[in-house]
């Protein structure tokens, strides 16, 4: 009975999504009209999305979401943050209270198609790593054959843990614990060898430890967590838009094209750049945008190695390596299409 | 017959001198005699001692070293409070707290800004003192300002924008249309005589023009001058709009709270007195308004408001993601209070009714003058304890994405500035005093508040 109900429930729900999301077609206007950008974000994660001392919110994620708002706007503080929690982030986005979710989300299949929602890229490629002490003198996940493992309980993490040890054929111990905090400690305090949770993760809670120095990531990634922004089905327009927005702050690196020198490279002669920068064609219009929509983007918050460096990378203190995140041309995973 | 005195003592041994009075035995007084009869008057108390001696030895001096001797006071991101950088073990944090101090008050509200918080805070602080401080004069006027101008401000100032400022063109204007015609009134109080009970008008009446209508005008004047000064602030600072996704920290607690008590107060009394009404229609309403709140969760409710509401009114229509909680708050604690005070109207005895129905009291008079007064003292500490709860369950809404002041903490504790082994505990200890200092302060007020009441019961 309850869960005839809790499916009717379920049921009024989606449809009344589903024909929210047809009537909002044009959720680009919408936005103008507004004169601001409804972005859901976290409730706070080192590097993606997080206040300052000032209570602004900086990080990876946030900086997708103040890139649209640039394009559109001209303006990246046209952002209202909405926090949401894991559980509520979806309902958010398909009830339109956000009209973009740049929360660490994992790109799945079921979300892309049951959930009605659509990934516009991939901005940071996360995956589950491990860190060790220094002095074992482990330099690859295959070395800790017979290691005890500490890992948060009930979660991807534990079961990607047991695949890849036993794909390989190496025995372990599991030390699970109910929350992270518990975990680290006990990592800590030497009752495991090693720890394990998504890579970006474990950048951040290294520097909870007391001499963070002493312990490594290992450069092995066992799992696959592509995390970028999400948009509700059936407004394309809008989803290029997000897309778009990401795939300029790539080219934008790809080409050399900085913050501090974009207003030079408006006078470059690369057909490239022209074509990046809105001097010529009429890629921005295409899009419902005006042509200097990436020019905007660039010299508000900087293209992808800017945000990278600037959140999680060198020029922060997670101090996380661009790995796979590093442009293909450099032996990573990010890749743009070409503007023209 | 003579008295035995010591003149007329007939015997030589008889003392002729009084004796000096002795100290009491040890086994009476003194602190050995304290000890053995609050600490060790049975072998069951003792071995509690004992207990208790043997947890406060083994817990206090490491808290001690932990929270002050080792704790680091000063410094501006995480070397300072790491122990192989400052070569000594390092216990709390608290330059972590000195630096993140500004936002736990404030929260995301921006900074150029923040000035408009302080003077609501101030606001808040003199009305509090004002309504709480016995001997306050103007008790009245206190009252009004509390629960009428301090309301007003606070949406004025923190929110500001155009909707604020037409709402305050308004409201000075309405203020000084009610102005002129108490000015109008003080000479000519006859006009007064529709609303104004003819009693009460012939000791107006019988006053000099400028005495005349001395509680309304005193009430005029007051938001004359508060909306004044506000529309002033707005001429030469400006009060641009500040959503309220930006608010937080201590500023939305205090606020959440704050609405659920001065809400839940007068909710709770109508409902409570609605639920023991005799009209069917009423009765029934307050019944089921109060069973079904108490049987739902508050995560629930909030859940409801800020996840599953937007999915059924349209995006421009729904409120605001603040307004939602604070409703969703006050609404719950009004249920709570409405069964506290029927606990009290119970405990009222029928002759009460009665000799007030006697006295020719209507049923608002009897309730206001006679059984009210009465109910409320005998469930003060009930509507202090819903109080309390209501408090803490204020950061029930940090699962709908709103960053109250233990938001705030959680939130920097994850930041890589402040990441050290101490940080947790410092943060977390510093909401501890927070909210211990709150809740303890209500609860002092209550039993003073008790006593001054009881003051007439006792014999």
């Amino acid at each position: 009975m309850k869960k005839i109900f809790a499916a009717a429930l379920v049921a009024a729900a989606t449809s009344m999504s589903v024909s929210g999301a047809l009537a909002q077609s044009a959720t680009l206007a919408q936005v103008k009209s507004r004169g601001i950008l409804h972005c859901g974000s976290g409730t706070g994660l080192a590097g993606f999305g997080l206040p300052d001392a000032q209570g602004n919110w900086t990080g990876i994620d946030v900086d997708m979401c103040r890139a649209v708002a640039a394009a559109i706007f001209n303006d990246p503080a046209k952002v209202k943050f909405i926090p949401l929690s894991a559980k509520d982030r979806f309902t958010s986005l398909q009830s339109g209270e956000v009209d973009l979710l740049s929360r660490t989300t994992t790109w799945t299949m079921s979300r892309d198609t049951s959930l009605g929602l659509n990934f516009a890229g991939i901005n940071y490629y996360d995956g589950q790593g491990f860190m060790v002490r220094k002095k074992l003198g482990v330099d690859s996940v295959l070395k800790l054959a017979g290691a005890s493992i500490c890992t948060q309980q009930g979660t991807t993490t534990e079961l990607n843990l047991a695949d890849y040890f036993r794909a390989n054929n190496l025995k372990y111990e599991v030390v699970a614990f109910a929350s992270n905090t518990e975990t680290v400690k006990a990592y800590e305090s030497g009752r495991c060898d090693a720890f394990t949770t998504d890579a970006s993760g474990l950048y951040a809670e290294r520097l909870t430890l007391s001499a963070p120095a002493d312990h490594i990531v290992l450069p092995e990634i066992i799992s696959k967590e592509p995390l970028g922004p999400v948009v509700r089905h059936g407004d394309d327009v809008w989803l290029d838009v997000v897309k778009w927005t990401h795939f300029a702050m790539l080219n934008a690196e790809e080409l050399g094209v900085t913050k501090a020198n974009v207003d030079e490279m408006m006078k470059s002669p690369n057909p490239e750049i022209k074509r990046l920068l809105g001097t010529e064609g009429k890629y921005g219009e295409a899009i419902g945008l005006t042509n200097d929509w990436a020019y905007r983007i660039i010299k508000h918050v900087g293209n992808y190695g800017e945000a990278f460096e600037r959140n999680v990378g060198q020029g922060s203190l997670l101090k996380i390596a661009r790995g796979q995140n590093a442009l293909w041309t450099k032996g990573g995973l990010q890749y743009a299409p070409p503007i023209r | 017959m003579t008295d035995a005195t010591l003149e007329n003592a007939p015997y030589a041994f008889v003392r002729k001198e009084t004796l000096e009075q002795e100290a009491a035995p040890l086994s009476v007084a003194g602190p050995v005699a304290w000890v053995r009869n609050n600490l060790f008057s049975g072998p069951v108390n003792s071995l509690m001692t004992l207990v208790c001696l043997y947890i406060v030895v083994t817990s206090v001096p490491d808290l001690v070293r932990f929270y002050f001797i080792d704790a680091v006071w000063s410094g501006t991101n995480r070397d300072a409070c790491l122990a192989d950088k400052v070569g000594r073990p390092v216990g709390a944090c608290w330059a972590y707290i000195a630096d993140r101090f500004q936002y736990f008050i404030y929260g995301s509200y921006p900074v150029p800004q923040r000035w408009r918080v302080n003077i609501v805070f101030a606001m808040f602080a003199l009305g509090v003192v004002w309504m709480l401080w016995d001997s306050a004069p103007w008790k009245k006027v206190g009252a009004f300002f509390f629960f009428v101008m301090l309301p007003i401000s606070a949406y004025l100032l923190l929110l500001g924008g155009n909707g604020a400022e037409s709402f305050l063109r308004f409201l000075i204007l309405l203020s000084f249309a009610l102005a002129v015609l108490y000015l109008v009134l003080s000479f000519v109080p006859n006009l007064a005589r529709f609303w104004v009970p003819p009693a009460l008008l012939a000791v107006e009446q019988a006053a000099p023009p400028w005495q005349r209508f001395h509680g309304p005008k005193r009430l005029i004047l007051m938001a004359l001058v508060i909306f004044g000064l506000i529309a002033v602030l707005e001429d030469t600072a400006g009060l641009p709009r500040v959503d309220t996704g930006l608010w937080g920290g201590m500023m939305v607690t205090f606020l959440i709270a704050a609405v659920g008590i001065v809400f839940s107060l007068p909710l709770g009394v109508i409902l409570a007195l609605g639920r023991r009404s005799r009209l069917p229609i009423i009765q029934l309403l307050s019944v089921i308004f109060i069973e079904f709140v108490r049987g739902v969760p508050l995560i629930t409710v909030l859940f409801m408001a800020n996840t599953m509401l937007p999915l059924f009114v349209p995006q421009e229509y729904s409120p605001d993601r603040l307004l939602r909680p604070l409703i969703g708050v006050a609404l719950f604690a009004a249920a709570y209070m409405a069964e506290v005070i029927r606990g009290g109207l119970q405990a009222i005895p029928k002759g009460q009714y009665e000799g007030a129905m006697s006295l020719g009291l209507g049923y608002w008079q009897m309730m206001r003058l006679i059984i009210l007064p009465q109910a409320l003292r005998i469930v003060i500490p009930g509507i202090v304890n819903t109080f309390i709860g209501l408090f803490k369950d204020t950061t029930l809404v940090t699962i709908v994405g709103i960053f109250d002041f233990l938001r705030t903490i959680e939130a920097t504790l994850v930041d890589p500035t402040w990441a050290t082994p101490t940080t947790r505990a410092t943060g977390y200890a510093f909401a501890a005093m927070f909210y211990f200092l709150c809740c303890w302060g209500m609860s002092r007020y209550s039993i003073a508040v008790e006593k001054r009441l009881a003051a007439g019961q006792k014999r």
